[in-house]
């Protein structure tokens, strides 16, 4: 029986195309892979080969016919001992197209982030605490867990031998030794994929990047390999990895080590973010997001590091991921920070109260998925919200907050939502000009009082 | 070149030649691949299957050989030209071509489409989009298997055009820094989409770029199977050893475009019709298995039909199977902990 050969889509955007020339006629003999037809789409000529041996049959499209529909007969092609019409030609295969039917999607408002556990809400420590810099929180989360898991393993810049850059992973060679303390080469973009890979093949990464700046490198892998590829793989596979280090402005480091990715990160569906304050933060959330399977980028701060929190003393003490915590409580006005800018914000609510301004201090600690329970529930009682990073302003965390609050709080604000964040200028190196970039506590207080009209 | 000369070593196919039975299994699973590209080919055409669409066509030797090598539970990745890998790896027909359709039915339901398919039952880790950035991912397997000690190793494809990617560099000086288990496997087929090796790199034997990493490299042709086959297993005893990972260049060519939509304009009609007549991977088994009277002609036929029924069955299921739910938008982000 005769086979039907149909004009074919040959570029993703094609509908409809030109016959340019018919290199076969009709009788001709024909073998899968010829070149029967020039035809040109709404990108290119191409030619268009046969997929089935015989001999040409009727030409239904002369050459030179242009706007031909896809999928609409042009020729046939014979068996060996077929005349041209002698049977009504069959189509190779339903050339049906899935119908386009009006999909229901979901609401808008189901997030593709996880919700925030619906978490026991935190229940205040009241055991014994011991006192720790946030340095040593973090080295003895990835010990516990190291101790814990065997597929738990450290890989980054000078993470072994030189006992980290900036002194986090101290200790953890001796202990652990160079299988899983691993020091490679200042080769971001690989070393990250290779953390990917070993996760896919079924350890724990935690990666570490020198400084968040450097993991620009490695962007390539950290959106598209880590976070897409669960959901590319329909469920398949996932990467249970950690990719931490110090983020945002140190001191006079200028613009290229100093900028807070905070924004970038928290924008990528299939990435969870957390950025920590106190120590016990630190230790808590870094032990979850070594057993979280999903990827997690946690972000430190340089200038942290050394401070002194008190540390519950637990043999394994988790903080659970997209859980903000009330640093401070207050009715007047909310301010929302995290990672450093959480001391700013507490040092500005201790001037504010001087000034008789109740204020109430939420550490956001995860990013993605954002505990909005806790920032609608706090605004519904003051009023009025700030917030404060030292990210940039434009298509920031600040900027993400103030239009949840508008579609989740419209009806409690009495003031517009308001940020204070980095000024829009790469970050300067002079100590006065570096100053002026930042968040300051005076800042923060402005902000306040412009949204109490004070 | 002489460091080049010296690394290039001829590669003997097996003497005896392999069993009949895996004769046979080669060329099967070369037609295979064959008729499921011709077929996705064809699907594409009729607007069955979107977006970009890499067919493998005349590269077949390349991953039938080197599948031929590996043993059970070693970990394969490989980029966008992907389908044939996933059929190698023995992943069905039927769900790889549901992925193309985007049906339901689809490896990854749908979600991921030609490029980016899955398979972990058969080890298969993709299928991956970016140029070169299977290269880490794979190294990173193959760290894997040296940690868990279990003596399996990650083969890597990678095309002629992300050689000159950054992170493969970045990977080679890792895996062999650390020694890992990796058998890295450049599929040269002349062009990176338009580009020719020769107007991309200044290094033409692209193998040769091993020897500054210290890795153990050489070339073979990539239309012979059994060449393909024999350099596999000299590599892979190399890396099995513990000695670390290996590069091998295997020269092949592709027939059709870079994509559905490329018109090739970059190449003389005879060089295609040159590699078709003389060196394709499946005539030259073809005649190979007449000469040594391991199959006739009836025989030969009788194996086409049977794997154009296998493909014709891939083709219906791909087209029977429905679309993915609407529900399916919000699932597989997140791994629910």
């Amino acid at each position: 029986m005769a086979i039907q050969v149909l004009m074919p889509a040959l570029s993703p955007t094609m509908t409809e195309g030109k016959i340019a020339k018919w290199l076969k006629k009709e009788g001709d003999p024909v073998k899968s892979g010829d070149v029967i037809a020039e035809i040109e789409t709404d990108k290119a000529t191409m030619e268009f080969e046969a997929v089935d041996d015989g001999k040409m049959g009727r030409i239904l499209v002369p050459e030179g016919t242009e706007n031909v529909a896809v999928n609409a007969p042009i020729a046939e092609i014979l068996g060996d001992d077929e005349k041209p019409g002698a049977a009504p030609a069959k189509a190779p295969a339903q050339a049906k197209q899935p119908t386009p039917v009006e999909t229901p999607v979901p609401k808008a408002v189901a997030p593709a982030a996880p919700k925030a556990a619906p978490a026991p809400s935190e229940i205040e420590w009241t055991g014994a605490t011991v006192s720790l810099t946030v340095r040593e929180a973090l080295r003895d989360a990835m010990a516990e867990e190291m101790r814990r898991d065997d597929t738990v393993f450290l890989m980054g810049e000078e993470v072994a031998e030189y006992q980290g850059a900036y002194k986090v992973s101290q200790g953890l060679l001796e202990e652990f030794g160079a299988r899983r303390v691993v020091d490679t080469p200042i080769s971001e973009h690989a070393f990250a994929g290779i953390g990917i890979g070993a996760a896919f093949g079924g350890l724990k990464p935690i990666v570490e990047f020198m400084t968040w700046n450097f993991a620009m490198q490695a962007m390539d892998q950290l959106i598209n390999s880590a976070a897409k590829t669960r959901y590319m793989s329909g469920g398949q596979m996932s990467c249970p990895i950690v990719f931490r280090g110090p983020n945002g402005a140190a001191a006079r480091v200028a613009a290229q080590h100093s900028q807070d990715y905070s924004s970038w990160y928290a924008h990528i569906p299939g990435l969870k973010v957390i950025a920590p304050y106190t120590a016990a933060d630190h230790k808590g959330l870094l032990k979850s997001a070594i057993r979280d399977p999903n990827p997690v980028i946690f972000l430190e701060n340089e200038l942290v590091y050394g401070h002194t929190f008190p540390v519950p003393q637990a043999d394994d003490y988790t903080v659970p991921i997209g859980k903000a915590r009330i640093a401070r409580a207050g009715d007047g006005v909310t301010i929302l920070a995290f990672s450093r800018m959480v001391q700013v914000a507490l040092d500005a609510a201790a001037k504010l109260e001087e000034d008789g301004v109740s204020t109430e201090v939420i550490d956001l600690r995860t990013l993605r998925p954002l505990d909005t329970e806790t920032i609608v529930n706090s605004v519904k009682k003051t009023n009025r919200v700030v917030t404060v990073e030292e990210g940039w302003a434009y298509a920031g965390i600040g900027s993400e907050i103030a239009a949840l609050m508008m579609e989740q709080a419209f009806d409690y604000l009495d003031a517009p939502p308001s940020r204070v964040t980095a000024k829009d200028v790469p970050l300067p190196y002079a100590a006065n000009l570096e100053r002026l970039a930042l968040p300051q506590i005076d800042d923060i207080v402005a902000a306040a009082k412009a949204a109490l009209y004070r | 070149m002489a460091m080049a000369k010296r690394k290039l070593k001829p590669v003997k196919i097996a003497d005896p030649l392999p069993a009949p039975a895996e004769l046979e299994k080669l060329y099967r699973d070369m037609l295979l691949i064959r008729r499921f590209e011709e077929k996705a080919g064809q699907m594409y055409g009729m607007g069955l299957i979107g977006g970009f669409c890499h067919l493998y066509i005349g590269e077949e030797a390349v991953v039938v050989g080197i599948m031929s090598a590996v043993e059970e539970g070693d970990s394969i990745i490989t980029s966008y030209r992907d389908h044939g890998h996933m059929l190698a790896s023995g992943m069905d027909p039927k769900g790889v071509m549901a992925e193309l359709t985007g049906r339901s039915g689809g490896y990854s339901k749908g979600k991921g489409g030609s490029m980016h398919m899955f398979s972990l039952e058969k080890h298969f880790y993709g299928g991956h989009g970016i140029v070169g950035a299977q290269v880490p991912i794979g190294t990173g397997l193959g760290f894997a298997h040296k940690y868990k000690g279990d003596g399996k190793i990650a083969v890597v494809f990678l095309g002629d055009g992300a050689m000159n990617q950054g992170q493969v560099a970045e990977s080679f000086n890792m895996a062999e820094l650390w020694k890992l288990p990796v058998l890295y496997v450049i599929e040269n087929n002349k062009y990176g989409m338009g580009t020719s090796v020769a107007r991309s790199s200044s290094s033409k034997d692209l193998f040769t770029r091993a020897e500054a990493f210290n890795i153990p490299a050489s070339q073979a042709d990539g239309m012979n199977v059994l060449a393909v086959k024999a350099a596999a297993e000299d590599a892979i005893r190399h890396i099995r050893s513990g000695k670390g990972p290996y590069v091998l260049e295997l020269l092949t060519y592709r027939y059709r475009g870079h994509s559905m939509s490329d018109p090739a304009k970059y190449r003389s009609k005879d060089e295609l019709n040159r590699m078709r007549q003389e060196h394709d991977p499946i005539d030259q088994m073809k005649t190979r298995l007449m000469d040594e009277e391991i199959a006739d002609e009836a025989k030969l036929k009788d194996w086409d039909r049977g794997v154009k029924d296998v493909i014709t069955e891939a083709a219906e299921f791909a087209q029977a199977s429905p679309e993915p739910d609407p529900s399916e938008l919000y699932t597989d982000v997140y791994v629910e902990a």
